[in-house]
């Protein structure tokens, strides 16, 4: 990866081979697909919801109240639901990326014990479906855990958040392997030479030209975290997607589920399209200088 | 092989290590149909997707607007929505629509295979059409002269190109679709996770199940993983790429 690309024997390829070569190497280093969200999606999405919404209102009784009186009266809900959603992606992706840095530096130690358990726990998570890790959690966590005979209650969503910060973990020390190890080997030689140790080129020359490199998979990461939260509705933690089927429930109208299931598409859009577009600017932006 | 069985019998009595898909029949048989039907899934979802990848890649290519535009507008959909939302839109939604007399005509297995399918497939299309714009036209240039039609030199001359460059774009993709087949748990569909799911409730052994779910998708992944790049290294083009 470092360096300027090799002659190659077949010089035939044309640059779309190479554009892809290198997408698929960004994505087998961020281990989930890149998030390529463009204005044109939130203009279908809009459609889509307002297409919704005439359908719930061609198909309500005269008398019954107006779909967007119907969705404002859940709003204040629902938002607590997305709120919800935000907190356990914070939560999922501070967890997961601490222990994920510490799990990448333990992939480049030069202990092989350190190296070879930091590899395979690397590549148990990131084999793992998200789904499976999510159970996992919430069946095999206790509901309670008895601390110096004090009770601490462990809620269903702490457990969910635990779950998904298993597979973030996993693709953070994955990112931060692949960014160390994309630093071109002489800087390492030149710290050497100012005597610095592993230890201090680490922190204070390597990492640093790293968190650069490593922002906008990190960024890519999170919105599919975010998005990756309502799998949580599964498991029966109340976030946004379970209040909605709540909701749905509870109003027991026709034709409401394309409003309502789009109204929640848009949340989530307007959430992480400015994320997708602004990882998009700085991978552009840091590709210069690569 | 019932030296076996009663080994696992001995290993619950002697440490509460309750493997019951090992000593139970009915167990080992319900555990066996849900990884048979995950592999299934898995590999009936990566033909179907690789076939609907190519088709598309060629779409794309044609001369056609229209059909350019409907499958510029199925990927748009499929690759920007979450899986969970394409399965719930194909079993609820088009399935309530397409009802026979006596029931749903098509299956929930059959509807996570058309939805996990389309739902790789897009990346495909993508992934493919790059690997297409890749080989240059004086190759197809090339190929015609020698009298091949614009058919065959897609399939003989660009697509066997194509592919080789594809390869490691296609594994990220497929390893991905592996796991999300884990999905077809929330439309009922007996793979390893409902099936699992059934046997803790069953047995009350959750802890030993998910052990045994969690060592079996990274055995199957990781099988996926080490084949695919062991492939993709044979079948590399010389000099290109990292």
């Amino acid at each position: 990866m470092s360096g300027k690309p090799r002659a190659s024997t077949l010089p035939v390829i044309l640059p779309a081979g190479e554009r892809l070569a290198r997408a698929a190497l960004r994505e087998r280093r961020a281990g989930t697909h890149s998030l390529r969200l463009r204005g044109s999606h939130g203009w279908a999405l809009l459609g889509a919801f307002v297409l919704g919404c005439g359908i719930a209102q061609a198909q309500s009784q005269p008398e019954a109240p107006s779909i967007f009186d119907t969705l404002w009266k859940w709003t204040p809900l629902l938002a607590r639901g997305f709120v919800f959603n935000l907190a356990i992606s914070f939560i999922a992706m501070a967890i997961g990326t601490a222990v994920g840095l510490f799990l990448g530096f333990a992939q480049i130690s030069l202990l092989p014990p350190v190296r070879k358990g930091a590899w395979f726990a690397t590549h148990f998570f990131r084999n793992a479906p998200w789904l499976v890790l999510l159970f996992y959690c919430m069946f095999l966590l206790p509901f309670q855990v008895t601390v110096f005979g004090v009770r601490i209650p462990i809620p269903d969503w702490t457990k969910a958040t635990l779950g998904l910060a298993l597979p973030v973990m996993a693709n953070v020390s994955e990112i931060a392997r692949g960014a160390i190890q994309s630093i071109p080997t002489t800087q390492w030689e030149a710290a050497g030479s100012l005597a610095f140790n592993r230890r201090q080129t680490l922190w204070m020359i390597i990492f640093p030209q790293c968190i650069k490199r490593m922002l906008p998979p990190w960024m890519n990461l999170y919105a599919i975290l975010t998005m990756a939260t309502v799998l949580a509705s599964i498991v029966g933690v109340n976030e946004m997607m379970t209040l909605t089927q709540r909701a749905l429930s509870a109003e027991n109208r026709p034709g409401l589920l394309l409003a309502f299931y789009s109204y929640v598409l848009l949340w989530f859009f307007v959430y992480c399209y400015p994320i997708a577009r602004w990882t998009v600017r700085l991978e552009a932006r840091y590709a210069v200088n690569q | 092989m019932q030296l076996v069985w009663d080994w696992f019998r001995w290993l619950n009595d002697a440490t509460g290590i309750n493997l019951t898909i090992f000593y139970d029949a009915f167990d080992r048989g319900r555990f066996a149909s849900g990884f048979w039907m995950t592999v299934k899934l898995s590999v009936v979802c990566i033909a179907a997707s690789v076939v609907i990848g190519v088709v598309g890649a060629w779409i794309q290519g044609s001369r056609f607007r229209v059909a350019r535009t409907i499958v510029y507008w199925y990927i748009q959909a499929f690759r920007n929505t979450p899986p969970l939302v394409q399965l719930y839109f194909f079993y609820f939604g088009l399935g309530a629509l397409i009802r026979g007399v006596g029931g749903p005509l098509v299956t929930n297995v059959t509807w996570a295979i058309v939805s996990l399918s389309f739902f790789a497939g897009a990346f495909n299309v993508e992934i493919f059409r790059a690997g297409v714009e890749a080989v240059p036209r004086t190759t197809i240039e090339a190929a015609e002269s020698l009298g091949f039609s614009r058919l065959q030199a897609y399939l003989r001359v660009v697509l066997p190109l194509a592919f080789r460059i594809s390869l490691p774009a296609l594994n990220n993709n497929l390893v991905n679709l592996v796991k999300t087949t884990t999905l077809a748990y929330a439309i009922a569909v007996p793979e390893m996770l409902y099936v699992s799911s059934q046997i803790w409730s069953d047995e009350l052994n959750v802890p030993v199940m998910m052990n045994v779910l969690l060592v079996c998708y990274f055995v199957i992944v990781g099988v996926l993983v080490y084949a695919m790049h062991r492939w993709e290294r044979a079948i590399r083009v010389p000099g290109f790429g990292a």
